[in-house]
This record gives C-alpha cells, structure tokens and sequence, in this order.
C-alpha cells in the first residue's frame, strides 16, 4: 500500500527524491530558465510523479502533450498512449483514476467540448485527475488562437477550475493543484487552464525547482470512494440501481451526490487559499477604479494601470486565480471601495463579469469589457480606453490609427 | 457569522451539504459540533453524552473497519467492538445500543433487511425501522459517508456522529477527523466516565413516527 509520507526523502527510478511539496514549492533554491510555456508544462509534469498521461496530440494549440511523450521515452512518467479522439482520451484517464493512477492529460478548443461529458463524470466519480487547459476559439469557424470560452463551459461541470496568468503560475500550479485536488476532502479533477499561445508559445523567465526533486506519489488509499468498484456507484453507474430506479430515495440520493461534488468544491478553499495564497491577488484595491481579471487579461489590465498612472489617473488591480473554488468573499471584500469595476476579457459572451455582477452589490459598477475574441490580442490602450470613456474623459481609439 | 447549525432534522426534503452553507471542516487536533469547531476534548465529552441519552445508541462500521485489509484496520474494528461493548455496559436498561454494520455501497433493491445492515443510498430504512436516535459512523469512505449523514438528517432526528480517519463530516452533527484506535478508545473511556451522570431520553426517535 503507498503511504505518501513513508516515501518522503527515498528516490524513485529516475533518482528523483520524494520531497514533502511544501518544502519543494516554498524552500527549495530555483533555477530561472527561458522556456515556452509548453516547455514548462513538460517541466512541472517531469517533477509531478505521474503515473498515466493520456494525448490526443493533434491539438495544434500545445506542443505540451508531445513534449509529456518525451518525458515518457525518458522514463518519467508511468505510461503514455494516444487516444483516439478527445471523448477517448478523457475516458482513458477516467479508467486510469479509477484504478488509482495520478493521471494528466492536456486539451484545448473544440477538444475540451468534444469530450465535455467526461468531465461531469470525473467530479460525480470523484477523480482527482489534472487536465491542462490551453484555451483557444471553439466555434466555427476554428481558431487556434487564444479565447477564453471554453472556460464558461467548465464553470458548472463540478471540476476545480483555476486560470493561470504567466508561465511561472502554470509550473508552480501544476504541481499545487494535485495537492489541493488529491485532497480526501476535495478529491476533485481540477482543469488548470491558460490563454493558449500567449502562454502556450511564447518564451518566458520561469523560476524551476530542482529537477532532482519530486512530489510524493499520489496515495489512491486516501480516496472518498473506493478504488474501482465494479460492484459499487460511481463505477458501477448505469446498469442498474439507484440511477434507474424511479422513487424518492434513489433520486435523493442522487441529489445529495450531486450536492456533495459542490461542497467538496467549497472545502478546496481551504487548501487553494493555502497553497495559492488566497484565491485572488489584491494590488491597490481602495482605488476608486478597479480591473477584475483572470488569465492573460490580468497581465493587459496591469499594463493598462501603468499607463493610467502616466495621466494621473490611479487604479486597483484584483487578479482571479481559482474561478472554482468561486471567491466570492474576497472579490466582495476587494470591490467594497471601488465606484467603477472593468472587466477586461478574452472572450466574446463576458462570463466573467457575469459571475462578478452574482457577487457584489451595487453590480451596475461592473463594466463588462473590454472584450476581444477569435485569437485577437488586448492592447493595454484599449483598456484605457474603455475606462476613460467610462469616466466621461476624451480618449483616443485604435481603431482609428493608420486611417 | 455564519448561523446556519448542523442539527438533528427532519431538516427539508433536500436539504442542503452543510459545506454549502459555510461549515468548515476541523483542522487536526480539532473537531465540530453542530459545525462549530471545537476542541476534541469537548467533542467526546458531547459524543459520550449523546450516546448515553440516547434510547437505541448505534454504531454503524463501514468496510474500511469492517474487513481486515490491513493491521491497522484490524486493530480499529477491536477498539468499535470495545466501544460497543462499553456502550452496552453504561447504559440504563431500557436503552439499546446496536452495531450495525454497512458492509458494502452497493445500492440493493427492492431494499435492503434494515434489521442486520445500513446502506449508503436509503439509510434512513435503518434509522427508521430500529428507531435509532444517535449514530456513529466509522469505516465509512468519505464520499459514501457524507451522502449518508446528508440523507439521515433530512429525513430522520436521528443525532449523527462521524469519526472520521481523514479530514471529517460537516454533515455529521459532530465529527471527529483523524480518527485511530486510541480516538476510538479514548470514546469508549469517556463514555465509562459519564456513566450514570447522563440521564437517559424517555421517548424514542421521533423519525421512525414522522417520516
């Protein structure tokens, strides 16, 4: 049987040493490196102890799931195979988590709502699996450029849903996210997700851990539901009892599961707050004006709040890192002060001013933009822009430049 | 403040998971009564006392006690039977502590015999039929086990405790976390220890009436 703590400071086969994850994350000395964000998903994943990666690597958005090929070839990971479409790949890591593998799997775009019935399943049957998340256009017709859409769609499957900003957030959350996720408490599959491309294809400055240096193996035995059952719901989950039967108890019951994914989703606080050091970050939040953002967007408002300063205009900036767990709390506590709230998106429909006018009083503050969609990049001028015009002050529009 | 309190039901038709409505979980060395945290110390005073008031005191064991996959487990399943055993030396007469076992998660139909087992998808059958008014939970995989006190407090009064070896039950009316042989034990000593101080419920669970 595993016992996560008794491996602490042994080696596995690659001469890696176990090293408790707190210590590995907040103590151990780094190595900064210029690496694609591709790269550094390979980097996390080859410091994660993984034993199954499943790909559908046609995915032009990512070269992650290749790069994770490698890492198989070179002994890293427990075992690699392709599956044969999206649908396929997220019901092979399902299988693998039942049979209690940490498991890891990227997707994106039209991928993640291919296999999108997977994903309620995983929360139902409580699989703790990581699924990397490089978002790009899902409608037709295709893009392979960023768009945040998709993530509206993974708000309401029951799965942790963080929303990295840099290269560094998505190497250190990798590696976090299976221990809030792998909690008994929580027991939940996270998708971890970036602004494709952005993220994805361009060269950063990230700060590694030893490559020496490993996360304790995941300890199936800890699991809120026994390992692959056949006998026992979630496993055994269509061909009989209670999901079929037609009376009070059985849909009870199946109203408290239900229930019962959303309050592990609530206990995750506790953990994210811990390894994330609360679920937003805060930069000047008693200014009059505030940015709300996630992802990449958090990055174009902080550039924006640099060019408001030049003009003697101040603004806060409230950076969102788990979209679920939702922070309600501190979002409120953060906007409490502010008469305009903007909420700079990659996305065409808004969701996530949508979900921050849900939260906070007075929600006619919430300026819902700008957006951008379809793979376009955010000038930090147009968020200027957008908030100038709110305030009634003359600003110039790039639309107009070149005519 | 969150006010919301995990109390004896029969609470709603559905009522909510206590973690939705703000109750948190205890951190080690801590437990919660009515999702309140509370020192351990004064959860197995208030376990020991629920269960000598109680008319048909029961501990449910679940599959991870109930069959010896480990030493550990082993071990866990003697210190439930001493509990038991303790239970059934400290009551007044006309209580009737139980130990009934769920066994397995399998959802069994056209139902199961509430008389030798609980099950995880109707247990308020057991609760009913035995007019059971304080339960333990030990055993139990988590996920199964909040289902459990979830569905046990909508529809019964019966008062529920966990002792739980992971992280605890905001579901369970009071839970212990980390639980091991000397926590289970220590319950047994505290139960020895109130003996007599207790005075006994004259009526039985009204849930078996009510619902």
């Amino acid at each position: 049987m595993a016992d996560t703590h008794s491996v602490i400071g042994t080696k596995n086969k690659k001469g890696q040493t176990y090293t408790d994850t707190w210590k590995m994350m907040n103590e151990a000395p780094r190595t900064p490196s210029f690496f694609t964000g591709s790269e550094v998903i390979k980097e996390a994943v080859r410091r994660a102890s993984c034993d199954v990666m499943i790909a559908y690597p046609i995915t032009p958005q990512s070269e992650a799931a290749a790069l994770i090929g490698e890492l198989f070839a070179e002994g890293y990971i427990g075992d690699y195979f392709r599956g044969e479409s999206e649908f396929a790949v997220m019901s092979q890591c399902a299988g693998a988590a039942f049979g209690g593998a940490r498991v890891f799997t990227t997707t994106a775009g039209p991928g993640t709502m291919r296999a999108m019935e997977n994903f309620p399943m995983w929360a139902g049957a409580r699989l703790p699996i990581q699924m990397i998340v490089t978002c790009r256009g899902i409608n037709s017709p295709l893009s392979i450029q960023p768009d945040t859409l998709e993530i509206a769609y993974l708000l309401n499957t029951g799965m942790l849903v963080w929303h990295a900003e840099t290269a560094q957030d998505f190497f250190d959350w990798i590696l976090k996210g299976y221990m809030v996720s792998e909690e008994p408490d929580v027991h939940l599959p996270l998708a971890l997700c970036c602004d494709g491309f952005f993220v994805t294809h361009t060269k950063d400055v990230v700060n590694l851990t030893p490559a020496d240096m490993c996360l304790p193996p995941y300890d199936p035995y800890r699991s809120p539901v026994p390992c692959m059952d056949m006998e026992c719901p979630p496993v055994r989950m269509m061909r009989d009892p209670f999901v079929m039967k037609s009376n009070y108890i059985s849909y009870a019951t199946h109203a408290s599961w239900q229930q019962e994914i959303w309050a592990a989703i609530e206990r995750s606080r506790k953990h994210s707050i811990k390894w994330l050091n609360g679920l937003i970050d805060a930069e000047n939040a008693d200014a009059d004006i505030l940015i709300v953002a996630s992802g990449t967007a958090v990055s174009q408002g902080r550039e924006a709040i640099r060019l408001l300063e030049d003009e003697g205009i101040r603004c806060g900036l409230v950076k969102v890192k788990t979209l679920r767990p939702w922070p309600e709390e501190e979002i409120r506590e953060a906007t409490k002060n502010a008469k305009h709230i903007f909420v700079p998106e990659f996305n065409v429909t808004g969701w996530l001013a949508k979900e921050i006018k849900a939260t906070i009083p007075n929600h006619q503050r919430v300026h819902a933009g700008p957006h951008v969609c379809g793979g376009m990049t955010m000038p930090p001028e147009i968020i200027v822009q957008e908030i100038k015009t709110a305030l009634g002050m003359k600003a110039f529009s790039l639309a107009g430049r070149g005519s | 403040m969150n006010d919301y309190r995990v109390l004896p039901g029969p609470e709603h038709f559905l009522p909510p998971a206590a973690a939705s409505m703000g109750i948190r979980l205890p951190n080690p060395g801590e437990a919660h009564i009515n999702g309140v945290i509370a020192p351990e110390e004064k959860a197995y005073e208030e376990a020991a006392r629920q269960f000598l008031m109680a008319k048909v005191p029961t501990i449910f064991p679940g599959p991870l006690v109930l069959w010896a996959w480990n030493e550990k487990a082993a071990k866990k399943a003697t210190a439930i039977r001493h509990l038991y055993n303790t239970l059934k030396e400290c009551v007044h007469p006309s209580q009737t502590p139980m130990l009934i076992p769920m066994p397995d998660y399998r959802p069994k139909y056209p139902k199961i015999n509430p008389e030798v087992e609980i099950n995880p998808n109707h247990p308020n059958l057991t609760i009913w039929h035995n007019k059971i008014d304080c339960c333990m939970f030990v055993g139990v995989h988590c996920h199964q086990a909040n289902l459990s006190l979830k569905i046990i407090r909508g529809g019964t009064s019966c008062y529920t405790i966990a002792m739980c070896a992971q992280a605890g039950h905001e579901d369970a009316m009071l839970s212990f976390r980390d639980a091991s042989v000397e926590k289970i034990m220590k319950l047994a000593d505290w139960v020895r220890k109130l003996k007599g101080t207790v005075q006994p419920r004259l009526t039985s669970a009204k849930s078996g009436a009510s619902n």
